[in-house]
């Protein structure tokens, strides 16, 4: 294909802006994703994601912004930006009332392959997504998991450079989940850029290059997986007892510690290194405390995300989100 | 690719063409694969046909012709009102199915691709008009079946019968379309359809407008299917066609027109 394109970012966003009414969803988002990374889009539900998912891959307008999507101008030329991209979104994709076969020759038709191409595309694709099996049955009458993949198999037929996948794992099980990580990684390793939603913070951190942290329409925090958790403090080595008056003696001694009495655990602020963990279980000796457990806590996206995402309804949102 | 051998630009007409035809293609595999739906709407005509031909016949067809007549004479007359019923009652199809695409993921999936944007709406409209016209031919069957015969029509009637049934479909069609685009779902576009099957029977597909009590005469004559029907009954039977032609023409063309904008226009609009 064009060889400019390859320098140019994949995605490139400025002062993205989208309100319905006088609901401002997206407030002024700048975005860029290089080619051939992975690029994802985190966040609770209502942040947002999903209209900017909606407004890179042409399906609706933004209302400020300048936005170019595989180095097309997406205002100006969005029929070349659809050239270039996949998507797969929120909800499933895929036509329920023909077969698995059908769906992927219909994609293939639209791409404007040739019969043969077409046939051969479906076939290499439904057998690297493990639906050879079912493509003669009717979508409709496949697993969630099946239809995830069928979708994502749609959306690859024009061997697109760039691809949309709206949280699309949201709703698997864990084996599925886990089989969507491993085709994500395949893509990349293709040289594929990938734009990914997310609410699962494990998600992002497992699969991708950058990440920005969306929350009321803005861009909360971005960055590597790594420059993230260096954001927030939040390390900790966590004691815990099963002795109430062992850990009444021990919460007196380790005045530094904070106190969890319901859990009967205390927490040490800690980096996690190795000399600074060492330090503590010497002076945990000569206290004479003996604790039942011991567990070393690195801060995690976890972190991040609640620390950036309304600290004010962050309880709340604990039990919310991880479920 | 190489240069050299790639084909040449395909123009914007041929990949539209070609788009709206794989769209139509779709849209024939799930009629062909749930015949169902259309077959379901098309037992209200039929059943309407052999109600009002074999157990209302007797007492119908004292009521046309001034007495005198018998059933044949209300076979006649009843035929061509129930083919316009009939496109009226297939075309709900259209809307159904086209809101149930729209209310479906994959309409956003076609919208992110480089197709012809028109090509989802046309593969839509064609594919109906094809139906309702199979339709017209089973419906027609069962009428010759049961002892219809065209009376007085040549060749050239033929033909204009013909096209007017095709342009009353086109017309009702796009309606149809139009309904399935404004309908939040397949349920609400049905019922918003309702008046596709509704109209005709207070039209003058069962009784002669002036055997209608008075305050639903405006109701049967001020709407398109009774000048439809009438210009089919005056092209197949020979009977007084008057301005009725005209007037059925303007209801088609004005109704497409109508219905191709509004369809375009709810089509084109960001989805939510």
């Amino acid at each position: 294909m064009t060889t400019t394109t390859s320098h140019s970012p994949a995605i490139a966003a400025k002062g993205l802006r989208k309100a319905y009414g006088d609901k401002t969803v997206l407030d002024g988002i700048d975005l860029v994703v290089p080619a051939g990374t992975v690029f994802s889009l985190l966040g609770p539900n209502g942040a947002g994601k999903t209209t900017a998912v909606k407004i890179l891959s042409t399906l609706i307008t933004a209302d400020a912004g300048e936005l170019r999507v595989g180095g097309h101008d997406l205002a100006a030329d969005p029929q070349a930006v659809r050239a270039a991209i996949g998507v797969t979104g929120q909800f499933s994709a895929v036509d329920g009332l023909i077969t698995g076969e059908e769906n992927m020759l219909l994609m293939a038709d639209l791409h404007h392959l040739s019969r043969g191409e077409g046939r051969r595309t479906a076939t290499e694709l439904l057998e690297r997504f493990d639906l050879l099996e079912a493509a003669k049955k009717p979508a409709s009458t496949y697993s969630g998991g099946m239809k995830r993949r069928l979708d994502i198999a749609m959306t690859l037929v024009g061997g697109p450079r760039i691809i949309f996948l709206d949280e699309p794992t949201t709703g698997l099980d864990p084996r599925s989940r886990h089989n969507m990580w491993g085709i994500i990684r395949e893509l990349v390793s293709d040289g594929v850029t990938v734009f990914l939603t997310t609410q699962y913070l494990e998600e992002a951190d497992e699969l991708a290059d950058r990440i920005a942290v969306l929350n009321d329409g803005k861009i909360a925090a971005q960055g590597t997986a790594e420059e993230l958790k260096r954001l927030i403090p939040g390390g900790h080595v966590r004691l815990r007892f099963t002795d109430p008056s062992a850990y009444q003696s021990a919460a007196v001694v380790l005045r530094e510690a904070t106190r969890d009495d319901e859990a009967l655990a205390l927490q040490i602020p800690s980096g996690g290194s190795q000399r600074e963990l060492r330090s503590i279980l010497d002076w945990l000796d000569t206290a004479g405390v003996e604790a039942d457990e011991l567990t070393v806590h690195t801060p995690d996206l976890d972190d991040v995300f609640f620390a950036l995402t309304g600290p004010a309804n962050v309880r709340s949102q604990t039990k919310e989100t991880v479920r | 690719m190489s240069a050299p051998l790639a084909p040449a630009r395909p123009t914007r007409l041929s990949l539209a063409v070609r788009d709206s035809s794989t769209m139509l293609r779709r849209n024939l595999l799930h009629a062909r694969r749930y015949p169902s739906m259309t077959l379901n709407l098309l037992l209200t005509p039929i059943m309407l046909l052999l109600l009002f031909v074999y157990v209302f016949g007797g007492v119908m067809s004292a009521g046309i012709g001034g007495g005198g007549a018998d059933r044949s004479d209300y076979i006649a007359y009843l035929v061509p009102g129930l083919l316009i019923m009939t496109i009226g009652s297939t075309v709900i199809g259209a809307a159904i199915s086209v809101s149930m695409d729209m209310t479906e993921g994959l309409i956003a999936r076609f919208r992110t691709m480089a197709v012809y944007r028109g090509s989802l709406l046309v593969g839509h409209v064609v594919g109906s008009v094809l139906q309702v016209l199979a339709s017209l031919v089973l419906v027609g069957a069962i009428a010759v079946a049961i002892g219809f015969r065209s009376t007085d029509a040549s060749a050239l009637e033929w033909l204009a019968a013909f096209g007017l049934i095709a342009l009353f479909t086109l017309a009702l069609t796009w309606i149809a379309v139009g309904m399935g685009m404004a309908s939040p779902n397949p349920e609400a576009a049905s019922n918003m359809a309702m008046p596709l099957i509704l109209l005709p029977l207070i039209s003058s597909a069962f009784v002669p407008i002036d055997a209608i009590p008075g305050w639903f005469q405006p109701i049967a004559e001020y709407q398109p299917f009774t000048p439809a029907i009438e210009t089919l009954r005056g092209l197949l039977l020979g009977t007084e066609i008057g301005n009725n032609w005209w007037i059925a023409l303007v209801w088609c063309v004005g109704l497409t027109a109508l219905g191709y904008r509004w369809s375009t226009a709810l089509f084109n609009r960001d989805p939510k």
